[in-house]
């Protein structure tokens, strides 16, 4: 019975770390883009789904097109007024989106109050083993799970995908060989942020809607994607488990703040074994 | 120019003098909050050490200014608000520091990443001090407060047993500002500095030519946590608060807007760009015309686009166009 718990508590924890990493993997993956304005395109994407549901549209509807369409426009923008005159200086990426982070949050500030917002989670919830679990954590491990296998068959199967993967491998070449690389780079940017918009919106319901909001996930995230390294899809899920577990585990023993800390202490000595991500040692291969 | 570079020696002296002789000039409310300027380009200086000589990107360095500003309020409210208390906020950031330095450079890792995972050790330590609150989180007897912080911080305690006054902590946070600026200029001229300049600047040739890269990184490091734990104190005795903000994303960011908008390449850079950006967070804070963060932001993203280099080597740039001088 507690073994039942105990693991569908971990699958949960390991999906929320994939799911609110994948977006700022994507983009650093492909493009060696640190965007430091990932919590903020999760915010973002809170805001969208709790003004749709409060104007009145279907509160599927909302997260999962009306979030990810409006974050994908904002990083669209993003990258064609600010990050394309950044590329190879990858210092100053991360610094301007260090701003654009900063300036998002004050125009949240500004438009909506440091009130928070929110919606009800739909879905009821079902009784595991003498604990009760609502189904939106089960919708969570489902779309984490989705985003992943989406983003693996885009990659994978699709012309754009290929497109991108070459583009990603090597720039020139696949310019010499015609390819607008500028416009994969812009697009790829925009599917982030459409991917992180869609966590945004899927969290709010537990989380409700602040303008620091971002900042409660972008650690786990950087760490997450920094040590699963350059394979996006691959050093998700590999980094997400390893860190979900662990930190699951001393939450379990210790305290959450506990778990945060084995985290950081866990990536720190990883990285001091494989300065290029688990992804630069392992599974080189894969996507 | 000709002439100011004649004079240059002789405006440095006057500058110092006028920054300590203000202690008599202005009224006292004024002279405290100029006071929170002059140890702020204190901190700021610590990120031109480390910034800008030795070319570390760390997105961390509030964190040891935090850590520095906590073990000063610690000890001195546990009794001991004299010398230990400000050795102790120098010794406990450089101890943090070359724990965490040298997992990050004997590990080599490279810029960015060092930048991210600094930044992340403190927001785990804003974290953790968030929840440290309650009777049962006690150092020395003293309660850490969690998100409350530790208020009451006692000023500095002389070797006489008399108490820092205001005018006096102004002048001691003139004179390690003054201090810490002659000691960087000093130590860039040493082999060491120089040592840590070429490192910078082409990392695998200085290691070809016999330097250990890692140990130099390291070393600067270190310093640049003790400098800016030192400011940290004397905030904390200057408030007489300590919070867990110091360790939050937003003090980082000022930090580093510091940086980027006075320009590293020059060790006055951050403390132009601190002055100025201090300045304006005030300014806009008490008209309440727009949002801090977001004038911030879009100031702190405009640099980067547009004065990649930053303010003050820029205006020598166009003031030596100017003059004519081809150097």
């Amino acid at each position: 019975m507690d073994f039942l718990v105990l693991s569908f508590h971990l699958v949960y924890a390991i999906a929320l770390l994939v799911l609110t990493s994948l977006g700022l993997a994507i983009v650093f993956g492909m493009m060696r883009v640190v965007n430091f304005a990932h919590g903020e395109f999760l915010m973002i994407g809170g805001y969208t789904l709790v003004l749709s549901v409060q104007a009145g549209i279907n509160v599927w509807l909302a997260m999962f097109v009306v979030a990810p369409a409006v974050v994908g426009v904002i990083g669209w923008l993003l990258e064609r007024l600010i990050i394309r005159h950044l590329y190879g200086r990858m210092l100053d990426t991360i610094l301007a989106t260090w701003g654009v982070s900063l300036a998002l949050i004050g125009l949240a500030t500004w438009i909506f109050g440091f009130q928070q917002r929110g919606v009800v989670a739909p879905l009821g919830s079902f009784t595991l083993g003498g604990h009760r679990d609502s189904w939106y954590s089960v919708l969570i491990i489902v779309v984490a799970v989705v985003s992943l296998a989406g983003t693996w068959w885009v990659l994978r199967h699709t012309r754009v995908g290929l497109l991108a993967r070459g583009t990603m491998q090597n720039a020139q070449m696949a310019e010499a060989l015609g390819m607008d690389t500028r416009r994969v780079y812009a697009w790829t940017f925009a599917a982030g942020a459409a991917v992180s918009g869609l966590a945004g919106a899927v969290m709010a319901p537990l989380t409700g809607a602040v303008p620091t909001i971002g900042t409660a996930y972008v650690t786990r995230a950087f760490i997450t994607v920094i040590t699963g390294g350059a394979n996006a899809i691959t050093g998700t899920v590999v980094a997400s488990t390893l860190f979900g577990t662990l930190s699951e585990a001393v939450t379990h023993w210790a305290t959450p703040v506990a778990g945060h800390v084995a985290l950081l202490g866990a990536a720190i000595v990883l990285l001091r074994l494989m300065p290029s991500g688990i992804t630069g040692r392992f599974f080189r291969r894969s996507l | 120019m000709r002439a100011l570079q004649r004079f240059g020696p002789a405006l440095w002296t006057a500058g110092v003098l006028a920054l300590f002789g203000l202690a008599w000039v202005v009224e006292l409310s004024t002279l405290v909050s100029l006071n929170v300027y002059v140890i702020m380009a204190t901190l700021a200086l610590s990120m031109a050490l480390v910034w800008g000589v030795a070319g570390i990107f760390s997105f961390g360095q509030s964190a040891f200014f935090g850590l520095g500003a906590y073990a000063y309020a610690v000890l001195a409210l546990g009794g001991q608000g004299g010398g230990l208390a400000l050795f102790v906020a120098v010794a406990l950031p450089s101890a943090a520091a070359a724990l965490m330095g040298y997992f990050l450079f004997y590990g080599r890792i490279s810029d960015v990443y060092l930048g991210v995972i600094t930044l992340t050790a403190s927001l785990i330590l804003y974290h953790l001090v968030n929840t440290v609150s309650g009777a049962d989180f006690r150092l020395l007897g003293v309660a850490l407060g969690g998100y409350n912080g530790i208020p009451g911080v006692p000023p500095i305690v002389l070797a006489g047993g008399q108490e820092l006054d205001f005018t006096g902590l102004y002048l001691l946070s003139v004179a390690v500002l003054v201090a810490v600026y002659v000691g960087l200029r000093l130590l860039v001229r040493t082999r060491f500095g120089q040592a840590v300049a070429a490192v910078r600047e082409h990392e695998l040739r200085a290691e070809l030519l016999g330097y250990d890269a890692r140990a130099y990184k390291l070393g600067v490091f270190i310093i640049g946590a003790a400098i800016a734990g030192l400011a940290g104190a004397l905030h904390a005795t200057w408030g007489g608060f300590v919070g867990p903000d110091v360790f939050g994303i937003g003090f980082a960011a000022q930090t580093i807007i510091w940086a980027q908008v006075g320009g590293v390449s020059l060790l006055a850079g951050p403390v132009v760009g601190c002055v100025l950006v201090q300045w304006l967070t005030t300014w806009l804070g008490e008209n309440r015309l727009a949002d801090t963060n977001l004038v911030l932001g879009v100031i702190f993203v405009l640099c980067v686009l547009l004065l990649p280099a930053g303010l003050l080597p820029w205006l020598r740039q166009r003031s030596r166009r100017l003059a004519g001088g081809a150097e």
